[in-house]
């Protein structure tokens, strides 16, 4: 089911091209749920332990910026500059974890030393406003003028080189979730997540489990935020960093659900669906509506519905699969 | 030249000590609910931003005298404090704690959509400029100083409150053990609606002195927001005293960062002063010692 439900997905959107006459349009959305659905799996990974960041926007404009960055002003091509960004965010992960993991800041505390470390990146992004174009952000410098295609800035005028790519990032990080619900460190960080003595006292090196995780989290997000950056061949410090955009990854995968494997997907289809089909209804002149119900639905989720709407209708199946077994 | 450079360096200094006192008493609010309800509304600078907006309409629109429009934002945004405890905090209060902050963040989003829904991105100021205190070289803004002596003031007053009344002894008491207060005969729901209404209260007033510095628009919040969450958890979450220093530190930060660099670098090196801090000192900077 975990391994088979996410291909089985990925054939079917990547025959959508193939089969159907898609527009541009609704390629789009595929595309930026796809990536979105990437990067909220990416958090998951992580926040399904009980390590709650909201600083993963830190790390997705590390990887957004740092790829545009190096593209623009030493004409290194993100191929060479994805690795780079991907190491500085490993790096930021490490300095911000070691120290929270080793002095045990957890919940609230692990929160918010997150919170600010996103902050701390949105704001030098802002400050370096020379090389970084500051709030007005920054589009990386075309290398479609010749062609439709270069492979070598990975920019692609086609939105069905798009569909695919994301579609491969995002198999690849459910995957990474399966691998992660399959392994031992998930039961030592569930074990962490419980009791951090009890957990050290059977052999658990509970900084270590932690630190590993929020590595493998935070390179997958940066991956997202390179992702987003070649895709939309734009990017500006609100919609790559910042609280706005932790705060979003945390609500998505609490929509969707936290704990099950294709609940974060759930979440980035919910919020993107949501968004689209309030802007198509009542167009553009209630700005921020969509962000309005956005904020009320969360609320009533977390009161109402904590484990997302995957998660309780999963529940649900269960519930009802045990009493159709029991008879 | 030097001489110069020592002016500008202290007008810095004493203009950060006046952003101080306002920060403080954000951190004051902030710091009472989580000392007493155990919960960090992530949407506390939204309700200020809601008090900044009550003061905007009713004296530019409505022509209703400032101080009548300051009791008014104070009074409703008490009565937003008290709502918002009553109707989301109270149901997700024995969920996990991570829960509770996360709820009051899809607040913030709620607000901040509604405010923009209601009032547009405009920015808005009540067109008043009050002069400055001139002290040879140096220029002190009077609004500025008005609202670090009226922040002082009110805190002064909830310390008194806290301290010397009835109510404020039971607060008190609650936040000091959870469990044994009720079999003491006291509601802990009556107790929390109230820490909640001062708490809300303090962020009105905190709006009034904010909205005669600063435009008000609807992602104002998140300027203030986070450093106000910094300084209470810098100063120990629920140390109101700790939460106070906190915040002459992080302004000192801020002004004089700005002085010497430009205003965001000044933000960034409180921020980064502040995970530095929670590493040397996770439970805060004047924790006794550790819980």
């Amino acid at each position: 089911m975990d391994l088979w439900a996410p291909i089985a997905i990925v054939l079917v959107l990547g025959s959508l091209p193939i089969a159907t006459g898609i527009g541009d349009y609704h390629l789009h959305l595929l595309v930026l749920m796809l990536i979105w659905g990437f990067v909220y799996t990416s958090w998951s990974v992580m926040g399904r332990f009980g390590l709650v960041s909201l600083g993963h926007g830190a790390f997705m404009g590390i990887g957004a910026y740092g790829v545009t960055l190096l593209w623009n002003h030493f004409g290194l091509s993100p191929w060479l500059g994805g690795p780079i960004a991907l190491a500085v965010a490993a790096l930021f992960a490490l300095a911000i974890g070691w120290p929270c993991f080793r002095f045990r800041i957890t919940g609230h505390y692990f929160a918010l030393v997150t919170l600010a470390a996103t902050e701390i990146v949105r704001l030098v992004i802002v400050a370096l406003r020379d090389v970084t174009g500051g709030s007005l952000g920054m589009t990386p410098k075309t290398a479609l003028a010749e062609g439709p295609v270069s492979l070598s800035a990975l920019q692609f005028a086609a939105k069905e080189v798009w569909l695919y790519i994301a579609l491969l990032a995002w198999l690849g990080g459910v995957l990474v979730w399966r691998a992660v619900d399959r392994s031992m460190l998930r039961y030592a960080l569930e074990a962490a997540g419980q009791d951090e003595d009890a957990a050290a006292s059977i052999g658990v090196d509970v900084t270590r489990a932690k630190l590993a995780i929020t590595l493998l989290s935070a390179v997958m997000t940066a991956t997202g935020g390179i992702l987003y950056a070649q895709y939309q061949l734009y990017v500006a410090p609100e919609t790559v960093s910042g609280i706005g955009i932790s705060l979003q990854i945390v609500f998505a995968v609490i929509a969707g659900g936290m704990y099950v494997q294709l609940g974060p997907t759930v979440g980035a289809v919910f919020t993107l669906a949501l968004s689209e089909s309030l802007r198509v209804a009542i167009g553009h002149t209630i700005p921020s509506l969509d962000g309005l119900i956005y904020g009320l639905l969360l609320v009533l989720f977390i009161v109402y519905m904590p484990k997302g709407i995957l998660g309780q209708l999963l529940a649900l199946a269960e519930r009802r699969s045990l009493l159709v077994f029991g008879r | 030249m030097g001489a110069i450079f020592d002016v500008f360096l202290l007008e810095a200094v004493l203009n950060g000590l006046l952003f101080g006192g306002v920060l403080a008493l954000l951190a004051l609010g902030l710091n009472l609910i989580f000392g007493v309800i155990d919960v960090v509304w992530i949407c506390y600078a939204e309700l200020v931003m809601l008090g900044m907006y009550t003061v905007y309409f009713l004296f530019t629109v409505y022509g209703v005298p400032l101080l009548a429009a300051f009791a008014a934002a104070i009074l409703l945004v008490a009565v937003l404090g008290a709502l918002l405890h009553f109707l989301v905090i109270r149901p997700v209060l024995a969920s996990e704690p991570i829960n509770q902050l996360l709820v009051t963040g899809g607040v913030l989003f709620f607000l901040q959509a509604a405010a923009t829904v209601a009032f547009g991105i405009d920015f808005r100021n009540l067109g008043l400029s009050l002069p400055s205190l001139v002290i040879g070289e140096i220029f002190l803004p009077w609004s500025r100083i008005l609202a670090a002596l009226t922040a002082l003031t009110a805190m002064l007053g909830v310390w008194l409150f806290l301290r010397r009344s009835f109510l404020g002894t039971a607060i008190r008491a609650i936040s000091q053990d959870r469990q044994i207060m009720p079999l003491m005969g006291v509601d802990p729901n009556r107790l929390y609606l109230l820490t909640s209404a001062i708490g809300g209260g303090l962020a009105g007033l905190g709006a009034c002195l904010l909205v005669l510095q600063y435009d008000v628009h609807p992602a104002i919040g998140l300027s203030f927001g986070p450093i106000t969450f910094m300084i209470c958890v810098m100063g120990g979450l629920g140390n109101l005293v700790g939460g106070f220093v906190a915040a002459f530190l992080f302004a000192q930060f801020i002004s004089v960062g700005g002085y010497f660099f430009h205003v965001e670098w000044g933000y960034v090196m409180a921020f980064v002063f502040f995970v530095v801090v929670m590493f040397w000192r996770p439970q805060g900077l004047f924790a006794p010692g550790g819980r």
